[in-house]
């Protein structure tokens, strides 16, 4: 970091307290909120949850060979595997948000073209692993899962309308295909049976060490109190599976990548907490921003607060994960759940600022169509959720 | 020879080249370290998943950081 920027940090966070109006009675409660909103995340999703997703992470960035998944992009590959494979592969390739757009520019360039490669931009940052687990724990089950399916079947959509919209720009193209260096020097050290056991296990662990208490349920309740004693097994198992099949250095890697996870993602989530906590309240508590704006805006699941909340995610640039934050706030503050799924929808895949790369990358007129789709794609979804749930 | 480390920025690109960085030093050659950051030019060269270290042209990893053990031999190799 240099000089200038640590004396404008520094600058910004003294200037800040110095005018900090703590007489003025609206102020204090938003900022004991935003301090109450980052103990609910200590105590309730950083240990049981976030921890185990960036192990996940980790592993995944490990142990899945990312070439096997992106020979799949190739010019020559049948379309209906490369739509498959982009609109869904965002949960393996685009665990780092910085890989996103190196890939959708190489599936572009070199590879499958337009319609796969809008494809992976639309689904890969809403899919990837530690969104979907924290939006699931944070916002609710329908919510995960409607984020992710949303986001597989609005991204084939989306690919095959910019591919028919531009199908003869296409052709022009001339596709140069990647020359994909094959540098998996490694040999596979275990087989596929090993990864789904090893997988499985560090999936269940994250499943029943969050499971929740319901009574109406008999079965769903007899899990919860034995869920410390299945975490518990899972966890020798994995320990045992650990010892046997891994060799310490890649035991050691596997630790690294996950500790890189955490070290990029907890800083801006616990940014984004405070900030989502200082706005716009826990749910049932008032922040800066009056609920009542809220509840004009989005309150509803009208059209109009639809392609709102498309428009403010796709301008918007949210940092990995803290998407979900504001959006707990936005929730808790009266926001309807429809224009919260159409922001989920439109939020990671754009922001102003990777706009701008994309339209160095596919031109104007493309990403123009493009950003429209997106936000017609995200509010029509919306509407839909809000209408059933 | 020429190292060039491909990537946009993100915190593992900038360990590759502090590690590439390390190596040549500790080795005392002198070669030319050049950053790539441009999106476009990444993509000439047929990487898609960054970071990337390429050696006088030949691509050498991508989409991680090679051990240090690796990284010298291959700058060794090339001198």
């Amino acid at each position: 970091m240099n000089q200038k920027y640590k004396f404008l940090i520094i600058f910004g966070v003294f200037t800040f307290f110095y005018f900090i109006p703590f007489n003025n009675l609206a102020v204090p409660q938003p900022m004991v909120e935003s301090l109450l909103m980052a103990q609910e995340y200590a105590r309730e999703h950083v240990l049981l949850c976030l921890i185990p997703a960036f192990f996940i992470a980790g592993a995944i960035a490990n142990f899945i060979s990312q070439e096997n998944v992106i020979k799949y992009f190739g010019a020559k590959t049948n379309k209906f595997i490369s739509y498959s494979i982009a609109s869904i592969s965002g949960t393996i390739l685009a665990v780092c948000s910085c890989t996103v757009l190196p890939l959708f520019a190489g599936i572009y360039k070199r590879g499958a073209g337009i319609g796969p490669a809008t494809a992976f931009l639309y689904s890969g940052p809403a899919i990837n692993i530690l969104a979907i687990i924290l939006t699931a724990r944070v916002l609710g089950f329908e919510l995960g899962i409607a984020r992710a399916i949303g986001a597989i079947i609005f991204s084939i959509i989306i690919g095959l309308l910019m591919h028919f919209i531009f199908y003869k720009d296409e052709q022009k193209i001339q596709t140069r295909q990647a020359s994909v260096a094959d540098t998996s020097s490694e040999k596979e050290g275990r087989t596929l049976k090993k990864i789904i056991f090893y997988f499985a296990t560090m999936i269940g662990i994250l499943v029943f060490a969050n499971w929740g208490q319901d009574d109406s349920i008999e079965i769903w309740q007899m899990i919860y109190n034995f869920k410390w004693l299945i975490t518990g097994i899972l966890l020798v198992i994995l320990i045992w599976m650990l010892i046997k099949w891994f060799s310490k250095e890649e035991l050691i890697h596997w630790t690294n990548s996950s500790w890189d996870f955490a070290l990029q993602i907890l800083p801006l989530l616990l940014g984004g907490v405070l900030v989502a906590g200082l706005l716009l309240g826990r749910p049932g508590s008032e922040g800066l921003i009056p609920k009542i704006w809220i509840e004009n805006l989005v309150g509803g699941n009208s059209l109009w607060s639809n392609l709102f909340a498309s428009v403010v995610g796709a301008l918007m640039y949210f940092a990995t994960l803290t998407e979900i934050p504001i959006l707990q706030g936005l929730l808790g503050a009266g926001m309807n759940k429809g224009p919260a799924l159409a922001l989920l929808l439109a939020g990671p895949a754009l922001s102003l600022p990777n706009m701008l790369v994309i339209r160095s990358i596919i031109g104007t007129k493309k990403t123009i169509v493009f950003i429209v789709l997106v936000i017609t794609m995200a509010t029509f979804s919306g509407m839909l959720f809000g209408y059933f749930f | 020879m020429k190292i060039e480390i491909l990537g946009t920025g993100c915190p593992k690109c900038k360990k590759l080249s502090e590690l590439t960085q390390a190596i040549v030093q500790e080795l005392g050659i002198s070669a030319e370290i050049k950053k790539v950051t441009d999106i476009n030019k990444i993509i000439d060269y047929g990487v898609m998943i960054t970071p990337a270290l390429v050696i006088d042209g030949e691509i050498k990893a991508v989409g991680k950081i090679p051990s240090k053990q690796e990284m010298t031999e291959w700058i060794k190799k090339k001198k």
